[in-house]
């Protein structure tokens, strides 16, 4: 029988006081068992016979499916896996269990009614959905949408980024083996969902926006109580980090796996945390501001390694940023219109617009072409999970296949979205 | 914030359409490929190209290379139904150093090939699936066009404007013989159909 591997982070009883020597002690002897498992493991494969002559045994290379019904792929999204041993050689990507023709849907409807669709694509962050197709749509009309209007719109768009990074915290946690951090953060998503149950009377598919505004002005209190949640909000995801920012078997699941270069990211067309997390400081919020985020202080927080560890601590810092944003929202906030001059019937003229948001996933775009009509003539989702995952067999190639757990979680996908 | 903006918001009320060909981004297509621009626009500050089918991959690559634009944002098409050439193929490129988008555009008739841009951006790859599940447009030098959202053996192009909104009967849903008492869809219904 082999040896247990020594306790790692002894310093943890001792007031939690992890210093790096300990930390490093701590490492030194673990690889020092690895490295002992390994030569017994060798002896032995030695001792036991070679395997005879006609066996499968020196080519290993096998086909595998990776769901469609599998926990960890968040959905219906199924890979085809060429592996040698619980080695990726290749995956193949296979999408469209969910598709069900929204584009098609768009056209058929005229402009308001559309809103509602947006809401099944990214059904974890239907605000940030709703947002984009009313700006573009607005573009097209030329309509300038009231301060106020502005205001909750972006402090709705932050809310459900920290909903959604949340959700992509908790269930890319139990992914790896984390289950603790779900509890936690669903704690907090769950209030977040309860304001917007209470301003639009649903939790998920919101329906939030209008076009050149927004349905309904704030309840009474509400943004008190959201101003009470936010100021606490940064001591929660204290929480969070304290579980797995330092914790030494997340690192090792996630520190070096799935490393891609800001050049490639670039040229595979990724946008979100997974570029800023390769070191680019690139956020539409920024970049390219909509409604009032060019008066409003934060940062685009980035990291260098491109790693799915920089990925988690980006989506952190993030949640961190949102909260800041809220915050700022709230103060600004005064009472006044909620809806811009839109005409009854909405006929654009005939034209075509693209116009984007940086949704929780990435740059989510809508296109639109108008021939005058009430209706869309075309309107194409841009949608950020769809691109992200483009990548995927680049990410996963020569990781193992529990690995590839690790990596469809740090993409943050949802098959709503991928496969409209 | 709002009495120094009022101006410009007040000319963008009624958004207008206006000729691009002096922009320098399609002076810059039109020097190094002569022939390939069809028309240039621009509207609410976007502006769109339409470049030559057979020239869209060059076009790309241009603006890839000398206009830095790096990232391709999406690739779509429209289908126009009666005009001539039937498709619009629509790419959206996206330049980091400029922080701009530009709009390129090119046309297909039904049964055309376009030349794919694959080779030029990643991106394209699935995009292109994309534009030929949903619309039957093919990509000559595509590395792997294949079906992407529908499955391989779907019939029709579910974008096109002539495919029906209900659907087609793909023959994958499979109805019983006779449905339970009181249940199924009505027997006045003409969408009721009984396959074994």
């Amino acid at each position: 029988m082999l040896p247990r591997p020594p306790q790692g982070g002894e310093g943890r009883g001792e007031g939690g006081s992890l210093t790096d020597e300990k930390i490093s002690q701590a490492e030194k002897d673990e690889a020092a068992w690895f490295a002992e498992r390994a030569k017994a493991g060798a002896a032995a494969a030695e001792a036991s016979a070679a395997p005879e002559p006609g066996t499968l045994f020196d080519v290993q290379e096998m086909e595998l499916n990776f769901g469609p019904q599998h926990p960890s792929t968040h959905g219906v999204l199924r890979l085809v896996l060429k592996v040698d041993g619980e080695k990726i050689l290749e995956a193949k990507p296979d999408v469209g269990y969910l598709h069900r023709g929204t584009e098609k849907l768009f056209e058929t409807e005229t402009y308001p009614m559309g809103i509602p669709h947006t809401d099944r694509l990214d059904y974890v962050a239907a605000a940030t959905n709703n947002h984009a197709y009313c700006l573009a749509v607005e573009k097209l009309l030329g309509v300038e949408v009231p301060r106020r209007a502005q205001l909750v719109r972006v402090v709705l768009d932050e809310l459900q980024r920290l909903s959604s990074h949340l959700v992509w915290l908790g269930t890319s946690g139990i992914d790896l083996g984390a289950v603790t951090p779900f509890w936690y953060t669903f704690r907090e998503r769950e209030q977040i969902l309860d304001f917007f149950e209470e301003y639009c009377g649903a939790r998920l598919t919101l329906n939030c926006m209008r076009i050149g505004g927004l349905p309904f002005d704030l309840t009474p209190g509400w943004t008190e109580r959201v101003s009470e949640f936010i100021s606490d909000f940064p001591a929660r995801i204290d929480e969070y980090e304290q579980l797995l920012t330092d914790n030494r078997i997340w690192k090792k699941r996630t520190v070096g796996v799935g490393v891609i270069s800001a050049e490639e990211c670039v040229e595979w067309g990724l946008t979100g945390p997974i570029i800023r997390g390769s070191g680019v400081e690139w956020d539409l919020r920024r970049a390219q501001p909509y409604e009032c985020y060019d008066e409003l202080d934060f940062v685009v927080p980035t990291r260098r390694n491109g790693d799915t560890y920089d990925r988690y601590i980006v989506r952190v810092q993030e949640m961190r940023q949102s909260a800041r944003i809220i915050r700022q929202c709230l103060e600004k906030l005064e009472p006044g219109e909620i809806r811009g001059k839109v005409p009854r019937v909405i006929k654009p003229p005939a034209e075509e617009v693209y116009a984007s948001v940086e949704s929780p996933k990435g740059e989510l775009g809508f296109y639109c072409v108008s021939n005058g009509s009430n209706k869309p003539y075309r309107m194409h989702v841009r949608p950020p999970s769809f691109i992200n995952l483009q990548a995927l067999p680049r990410l996963a190639k020569g990781h193992l296949v529990s690995d590839l757990v690790a990596l469809i979680g740090t993409i943050d996908i949802v098959l709503g979205e991928v496969d409209r | 914030m709002t009495d120094e903006k009022a101006p410009a918001e007040e000319k963008k009320a009624r958004p207008e359409a206006v000729d691009a060909s002096g922009h320098p981004w399609v002076r810059s297509i039109r020097a190094a490929l002569p022939d390939t621009v069809v028309s240039a626009k621009e509207f609410a500050g976007q502006v769109t190209v339409v470049v030559q089918t057979e020239a869209i991959a060059r076009v790309a690559r241009h603006l890839k290379d000398a206009e830095d634009f790096k990232y391709c944002v999406d690739i779509t098409a429209v289908d126009w139904k009666t005009r001539a050439p039937r498709f619009d193929v629509v790419y959206h490129l996206y330049s980091f150093s400029k922080n701009a988008r530009i709009r390129v555009k090119c046309t297909a008739a039904d049964g055309e090939e376009v030349p794919s841009i694959a080779s030029v951006f990643l991106a394209a790859n699935w995009c292109e699936r994309e534009t030929w599940d949903m619309f039957g447009i093919g990509f000559s030098g595509h590395p792997d066009l294949r079906r992407i959202l529908t499955w391989e053996g779907f019939n029709g192009h579910p974008l096109r404007k002539d495919f029906p909104l209900e659907g087609i009967d793909t023959g994958a849903a499979v109805y019983p013989e006779e449905w339970p008492e009181g249940g199924g869809p009505s027997q006045k219904d003409s969408n009721r159909k009984v396959v074994s």
